[in-house]
């Protein structure tokens, strides 16, 4: 992955990298955390084409657990899931073992 | 074959990153995610320009980008000139045989970069006549620098700069018709959308980027720290914003105009502004006699829009 660049790292003509940005840990923000049962998930992508801050993973088709390094806690995932799979818990609340999005 | 289906499409690269600095709930990148997916495919590359503002703020964090696009951020007021002058290069190139990469253009923009000040270089890139399209994300004001109203802000929202108080009832003008000026320069392709329905958004993005030409895509993009709302209903607001008939979902198409979606029953407007803080002060007695000429507003547009759908058919016919 692109790493993070520091202010004196500007190249001429201020190019970047793209995606640096990923290295960011904006989960930090986060005051409710998506506890998803992935037992109940139906697969319908929902919660990852509404997801803001891309921290729902899929692949082939299938929904796998939130980045909460990138989740913000918005709770749209939650308010979107047809089959309320996604509960949203204060941060507080939840043991970090039991975080697994 | 470029599609829309979200299984198919759960395999593809997500061409933004995450740790972007947008706010909890924001439907701007949403709006952005939805486009590239559906953009970025048939060996298809995205080229964007962007537009100051909150997008370009909070994605482009110097001196990091989220962008996995190429993404070209010049000023405010200039998002459709610059992709321009790229698309123009690149036909350059092409002629003199040095690139076959297919390249579709995006220029980005907020209301505030598209409505106000990118209007004369929007205007200007599409008379002449350039193959992209544009994407405006319209959340209804200058939401980076603190809430200021737009040409894009609703008859009746509270703005930092258009308050609400016993003087004055929030912004008293009606919000401009941006998608029917543009549609007045006879571009092959013009369409609102909403993030609440993705697959109707893609299929657009789809026309937009098959189009030969300029393409303009309008798509609602509700802010909740201006419009004050839960982080959590954004979606849920978009919706209501459809089902109101508030924000209306349809293209037109060399001319012809399609309305995508009519609900069975219209809610009233009330509900939609019920639903947000930015028009809270309508519901004092004072101001109720704005929620009715809101209601008549509507009404009247939607209207319209349904009267030029069946003229469009009838000459077609």
């Amino acid at each position: 992955m692109a790493e993070l660049l520091k202010k004196d790292q500007m190249k001429p003509g201020a190019i970047v990298e793209g995606g640096t940005m990923a290295k960011l840990n904006t989960g930090v923000w986060r005051t409710y955390v998506p506890m998803t049962d992935l037992e109940k998930c139906t697969n319908c992508l929902m919660c990852w084409i509404f997801c803001p801050d891309s921290a729902i993973k899929v692949s082939g088709g299938e929904r796998h657990e939130t980045d909460l390094q990138y989740c913000k806690g918005c709770g749209i995932c939650a308010a979107e899931c047809p089959v309320d799979a996604i509960e949203m818990k204060l941060e507080s609340d939840v043991p970090p073992d039991d975080k697994k999005g | 074959m470029a599609t829309t289906s979200l299984k198919q499409l759960s395999d593809m690269p997500e061409l933004l990153s995450g740790g972007h600095a947008a706010c909890p709930g924001c439907a701007g990148p949403i709006v952005i995610r939805q486009i590239l997916l559906a953009a970025q495919q048939d060996d298809v590359y995205v080229v964007s320009s962007i537009a100051t503002g909150c997008m370009e703020v909070s994605t482009t964090v110097y001196p990091n980008s989220a962008w996995r696009v190429p993404l070209v951020h010049n000023a405010f007021e200039n998002s459709a000139a610059t992709i321009s002058g790229a698309e123009a290069a690149y036909r350059s190139l092409k002629r003199q045989g040095k690139i076959d990469k297919k390249v579709a253009f995006f220029a980005w923009g907020g209301d505030g970069g598209t409505y106000d000040i990118g209007l004369q270089s929007l205007s200007g890139a599409l008379e002449r006549g350039h193959n992209f399209t544009y994407v405006c994300y319209d959340n209804e004001a200058y939401m980076n620098t603190g809430i200021q109203r737009s040409g894009a802000t609703p008859k009746g929202a509270f703005t930092t700069t258009a308050p609400a108080g016993k003087v004055s009832p929030g912004k008293g003008q009606t919000k401009k018709d941006l998608t029917a000026i543009v549609a007045a320069h006879g571009i092959p392709y013009v369409a609102q959308a909403s993030p609440h329905r993705p697959r109707d958004l893609m299929k657009k993005v789809q026309k937009a980027v098959a189009t030969e030409g300029p393409a303009f895509l309008n798509v609602l993009s509700p802010c909740p720290r201006g419009w004050r709302h839960p982080p959590e209903q954004t979606i849920e607001i978009a919706k209501l914003a459809c089902e109101t008939c508030v924000w209306q979902l349809f293209e037109i198409e060399d001319g012809k105009t399609t309305v995508n979606y009519k609900p069975k029953e219209r809610k009233p407007v009330r509900d939609w502004l019920e639903s947000q803080g930015r028009f809270r002060h309508l519901f004092a007695p004072r101001n109720e006699h704005l929620i009715e000429e809101i209601q008549a507003d509507v009404d009247r547009k939607w209207e319209r829009l349904l009267a030029l759908e069946a003229m469009d058919k009838a000459q077609a016919d």
